[in-house]
């Protein structure tokens, strides 16, 4: 891995933010240069959010991802804004409970997970994001999967310890999802 | 070696505050700072220090005289419109001859403008912001580890030289979490002898006071004080020198822009263009001296800016116009892209 360029998106309150920011702290604890870019603002409230990551063995240049090796989108507006943004050959993680549309382009491969009905099945209500960090980590490599707690802890704050079983639970049943390459 | 923790922007100015020995902080919310204020809120009661959220700015910039006339390191945060407010404040630190640090995330402009990242406040933060003649330094960080150590390095030289030191940051250096090791505490070095902290009858007391009717008298303290501003000017300029020492074309950008034409300067290289980028980490006083040199080898200066070309005057000076320069920007909150940037490096390389 040289420099792989993540771009997550969604609606506000989904948790793309914090999805992205799981996967910042895993690729620091594995000795990567990472940055982190929220985007900020009105379109937190009610509209679109996203955040750019970036996990590189050399140091970040820009923070700002415009054109993702790995997209992951949790609403159809995401979708339709950032498909065509995605490199040739990018992987697209597209949570299918939440989009109907496929995605148009043959150049890229995308990965249907139905992420917000999983989470209701497993009892994970509003964790969807994190079962999709779970298959991008699996799709990807990316960052390791085995202790991916550690990073989980330094991001999951001591108010909510509780909820980090849970969080563990969604990245497993993520990464653990079989889907057939399209 | 401390632990790399992954901090914002904004929450690395904070901590890097509280680390130089800063107990009081001063501000107003606005966005995209916020975070800089939400942290202090948390974080001083807990250490003995004093947050407040002002009135407006302009209460604020005033508490920080305050503070400041007595001696202790403050700091107040604000986003461009904010600033504006405080205009006049930094001037009155300014004709008082007080340190303090102030700390500008800017966003786009004029006016209200938006809440996105800007660099448009570069006149306002290096020509002034306040009446009157006198100079800030303007520290211009392009990292959240450059966040927290400028911060520091800012109240150090704000102590130093009696004068108000800004942050020039903008919304994406507070927005953005990238891994941070914090500095150990420190200790101001500076005596400060001239602070108002009551006399014990051992001294005569000292004033603190910008207003002097007398001209002669007045000259005389303008006279002094750019006596100061020529020793910063000496000795305080600091850049970074990005494969700029064979470049035929110099990339000058600062914070948000020199990341991404750091980007560029490495595909341009790819390409078999010799491109550099000089990144002022100090925007006043301006690193005059390495442009002077590029432009020795260079044929041609590229400034990356998002405003409408306000640092690209400082370039032409630097190099006393002697190669071409040319604007890259974007404003408004938009950002330029590494391809938009290689693009005029190519261009510039073309001609």
């Amino acid at each position: 891995m040289a420099t792989v360029q993540i771009l997550i998106a969604g609606f506000g309150g989904q948790g793309v933010l914090f999805a992205g920011k799981c996967l910042a702290y895993k690729g620091l604890l594995e000795g990567k240069q990472v940055s982190w870019l929220p985007s900020y603002g009105p379109e937190m409230r009610g509209g679109t959010a996203n955040c750019s990551v970036i996990l590189s063995d050399t140091p970040v240049g820009s923070p700002i991802v415009s054109s993702p090796d790995v997209l992951t989108v949790m609403n159809l507006p995401s979708l339709e804004k950032y498909e065509h943004a995605a490199k040739k050959g990018a992987k697209i993680f597209i949570d299918s409970s939440m989009i109907e549309k496929q995605v148009s382009r043959t150049d890229v491969e995308a990965f249907y997970v139905p992420a917000t009905k999983m989470a209701g099945e497993l009892g994970l209500h509003t964790l969807a994001n994190m079962i999709l960090v779970g298959k991008m980590i699996r799709e990807t490599g990316m960052v390791r999967f085995d202790d991916f707690e550690e990073g989980l802890k330094k991001v999951v704050s001591a108010k909510h310890a509780d909820l980090l079983g849970a969080n563990l639970t969604a990245v497993k049943a993520g990464y653990e999802y079989f889907t057939e390459r399209k | 070696m401390a632990e790399k923790v992954l901090m914002k922007g904004n929450e690395a100015i904070a901590e890097a505050a509280i680390l130089a020995g800063c107990r009081h902080y001063f501000g107003y919310p606005i966005t995209p700072q916020t975070e800089i204020a939400a942290y202090l809120a948390k974080r001083m009661p807990k250490i003995g220090g004093c947050f407040l959220q002002a009135e407006s700015e302009i209460a604020a910039i005033n508490m920080v005289y305050g503070v400041a006339s007595a001696g202790k390191r403050v700091m107040t945060s604000s986003s461009s419109p904010g600033i504006s407010l405080k205009g006049e404040g930094l001037s009155y630190l300014a004709g008082s001859d007080l340190p303090a640090l102030v700390v500008n995330v800017q966003r786009g402009g004029p006016g209200l403008g938006g809440i996105q990242p800007s660099q448009s406040d570069y006149f306002q933060a290096t020509r002034g912001g306040g009446h009157g003649d006198y100079r800030m330094i303007v520290l211009a960080p392009a990292s959240a580890q450059e966040m927290a150590d400028l911060t520091i390095k800012g109240f150090d030289l704000a102590d130093n030289y009696r004068v108000t030191c800004m942050l020039l940051a903008d919304g994406t250096m507070g927005q953005m979490m990238e891994p941070v090791e914090l500095p150990a505490p420190v200790e101001p070095s500076v005596g400060k002898p001239w602070a108002v902290t009551g006399t014990e009858g051992k001294r005569r007391h000292n004033i603190i006071n910008s207003l002097s009717l007398v001209p002669e008298e007045l000259e005389q303290l303008n006279f002094a004080r750019f006596e100061r501003y020529a020793e910063i000017e000496r000795k305080e300029p600091m850049w970074e020198s990005f494969m700029a020492e064979d470049a035929d074309i110099v990339v000058v950008a600062f914070g948000i822009a020199a990341r991404v034409s750091k980007n560029a300067v490495v595909a341009a290289r790819e390409s078999g263009i010799k491109a550099g980028l000089i990144r002022p980490i100090t925007l006043w006083p301006f690193p005059k001296q390495p442009l002077a040199e590029a432009a020795q080898k260079a044929k041609h200066f590229i400034s990356v800016e998002l405003s409408m070309g306000q640092m690209i005057e400082d370039v032409q000076l630097a190099i006393r116009c002697s190669r071409p320069v040319t604007l890259c920007n974007r404003v408004g909150g938009m950002i330029p892209t590494p391809e938009q940037v290689l693009e005029s490096i190519r261009s510039a390389n073309r001609r």
